[in-house]
């Protein structure tokens, strides 16, 4: 940087001389996905409409924001699917056993995530599984319970009251109640990553676990706790999923896997560990959240879809998520 | 003396599938209905191993497809949807005259290679971690078997299907031929090769290979090509065996999730650079089997997905014994 450009560079606030490159790539492009939608749809800049892409954001959000953590671990959550569609289901069907199920709804779908994030925990902190085949076979198995708990159909049991007003309704007027939770789970992840020993650790680990554990750091109990956390996040993902269509469905987990990843690795987090910001992270999710409208709002069929997605994913990374050249 | 107790040593693992495989099949066979009813005759046992060989195949050859990939330390999430993609092409493509057909079979075949070839190009040049890279174009290839067969359909040249599916002799499964051809025109060669070799060395440490002055690259290029190749082979079978084309999504992210587990059973380290695709091949047929155990002991086959997931995560946990022979804990963080 020269001399010139400092005192300029002093005067923005701290938050911004922080951002990295990925992170103003990631932001860089949602202007041009906002300029690109518009020309398509002149709608596409209203208020409303915005509004609406941040509360459909808001749940890949919150599930990105679990798959952040484990990331940020040099890990992955391959189990988000079953997860997902957990969370979702088995909040449903604790509605149906009257009023204390009623309330019993919502923290049940998260303990049944936060279970799945336990066993994928052990596996990997304990047993020294790899993540990403650990994750894999437990979403064979939740998917397993899924389908002998429902009998293959989709259950009947619909959403509680609770469930649709945290997805759909608005306590603050003009502001989704899922923008909110977002809100809430993004801030407490900021906290946890930048202002806790927890948060430290995550990095540390994913920089080098050995390191870290030649540091005093009980490496395997922090990842154990970001994956049950990760497994939690995942099935309020459901939850609030399950609120909004006001039931749960048997695949309504497989469409958030590869935008979950995708949203984190857009954003700059780096997919070895250890690097990466929640800024990026909402960037990401804002960028996926925003392509997947402007393919709908083109009306293009799901098949053009699925090719436009993993094209444009692809060509990201390659701008600004490819490792270092070995050697 | 010495030699041929390094030669079961190195081939431990594989030897181990091959038992596991025996002992599940022995099950399979003495507890199947058809030969409860008829006795251990070579026609009733035959049946049997046909169709059960039929099934067992694709899976062998997605599972060969994901080992060659897998030796390299890498991962390819999306021989599922080459697989899916190759089927449907296949659907429209291997009809009519013979010459046609041929045709149709080596476009298909090409278009496996294509598919292969670009995930390596990805992973290599792009230099993109092979999960999301893979994840992503899995998204593509899953996208245009959607184009190709919007709803399942079309038809296959039935002659050459039944001749691929049916038995030699009237007794060895064709199928089971046509793999044991596929692992000596390709994985056989591929082994012994410069390029294989090298393909273990950079799974087994990168930074090795590279100061031996090996041409990683070109191994690893091979390597992601090859496993499309082998994808679309099973993806051609797919279409034989059903005679229609289908855009799957459900059964793309199964048999994706279904090779790896093969790998795991048949002793290919996902830490990459150990195992042999035989290996997988007869970790492919045991995770078939024993999945297709439930229905000869009568439950409902509604729990079959959970008894494959519980099978893959005690097969997966089972590497954990390692953990039983590490002197320093440092030896934990590799």
């Amino acid at each position: 940087m020269s001399e010139m450009t400092r005192p300029a560079m002093l005067r923005f606030p701290k938050l911004f001389r922080r951002v990295d490159p990925a992170v103003a790539t990631a932001f860089a492009c949602i202007v041009l996905l906002l300029i690109f939608g518009s020309l398509n749809e002149p709608n596409f800049l209203s208020p409303d409409y915005l509004l609406q892409q941040l509360k459909v954001a808001s749940f890949l959000g919150v599930i990105a924001t679990g798959m952040m953590i484990v990331i940020l671990l040099g890990q992955i959550d391959l189990s988000v699917p079953w997860c997902v569609a957990m969370g979702g289901m088995m909040a449903c069907a604790a509605a149906a056993f009257g009023p204390v199920g009623e309330a019993l709804a919502i923290p049940f779908g998260i303990f049944c995530g936060m279970l799945i994030g336990l066993v994928n925990g052990v596996g990997v902190a304990y047993l020294r599984i790899p993540s990403m085949i650990i994750t894999l076979a437990t979403n064979a198995v939740a998917q397993g319970l899924m389908v002998v708990y429902t009998g293959g159909f989709s259950p009947q049991d619909s959403a509680t009251a609770a469930m649709r007003i945290i997805a759909t309704g608005e306590l603050i007027p003009g502001v989704p109640n899922a923008v909110i939770i977002w809100a809430i789970i993004g801030a407490g992840a900021v906290f946890l990553l930048t202002r806790t020993t927890f948060g430290r650790a995550v990095y540390a680990i994913g920089n080098r676990e050995r390191a870290a554990y030649l540091s005093g750091v009980d490496t395997r109990r922090i990842v154990l706790i970001a994956f049950a956390i990760s497994g939690a996040l995942s099935a309020f993902g459901g939850v609030l999923l399950a609120g909004y269509a006001s039931k749960a469905a048997q695949s309504m987990g497989d469409t958030y896997l590869l935008p979950s990843i995708a949203a984190v690795v857009l954003g700059g987090t780096s997919i070895l560990g250890g690097r990466g910001s929640y800024l990026g992270t909402i960037a990401g999710v804002i960028l996926i959240t925003l392509l997947q409208s402007i393919l709908s709002v083109m009306q293009m069929p799901e098949a053009g879809r699925q090719v436009i997605y993993g094209i444009v994913i692809i060509g990201m990374l390659l701008l600004y998520g490819r490792s270092p050249a070995s050697r | 003396m010495k030699e041929w107790r390094y030669l079961i040593a190195e081939q431990r693992s594989t030897l181990l599938a091959i038992g596991i495989f025996a002992l599940m099949f022995f099950i399979y066979l003495v507890n199947h209905p058809a030969i409860e009813g008829n006795g251990f005759t070579a026609t009733a046992v035959s049946n049997v191993s046909q169709t059960a060989a039929n099934k067992a195949v694709l899976l062998a050859f997605v599972a060969m497809a994901q080992t060659l990939v897998v030796i390299t330390a890498g991962i390819d999430l999306s021989v599922g949807m080459i697989f899916i993609l190759t089927n449907c092409l296949a659907s429209w493509l291997v009809v009519g005259t013979p010459l046609e057909t041929a045709f149709g079979v080596v476009v298909v075949l090409g278009v496996g290679l294509l598919c292969g070839a670009l995930n390596g190009l990805i992973v290599i040049v792009g230099r993109l971690q092979p999960i999301v890279a893979t994840i992503a174009t899995g998204s593509i290839y899953f996208g245009l078997a959607l184009m190709l067969r919007p709803y399942p359909g079309g038809s296959v040249n039935e002659d050459l299907a039944d001749a691929l599916t049916g038995r030699l002799f009237g007794f060895i499964p064709s199928s089971l031929v046509a793999l044991a051809v596929v692992v000596l025109v390709i994985w056989v060669p591929f082994s012994r090769s410069l390029l294989g070799r090298t393909a273990y060395a950079s799974g087994s440490s990168e930074a090795a290979a590279y100061m031996s002055g090996v041409p990683i690259g070109k191994a690893k290029f091979l390597a992601y090509t090859l496993a499309g190749l082998l994808a679309s082979i099973g993806g051609l079978f797919l279409t034989f065996f059903t005679y229609t084309g289908e855009a799957a999504l459900a059964s793309g992210n199964a048999y994706t999730l279904f090779s790896i587990a093969a790998v795991v059973l048949g002793g290919v380290s996902l830490f990459g650079g150990k195992g042999s695709a035989i290996g997988a091949i007869f970790g492919a047929l045991a995770f078939r089997t024993i999945g297709d155990l439930l229905f000869v002991f009568d439950f409902d086959p509604l729990w079959q997905p959970l008894f494959q997931g519980v099978v893959l995560l005690v097969a997966v946990s089972l590497g954990a014994f390692a953990l039983f022979r590490v002197r320093n804990r440092l030896e934990w963080f590799q």
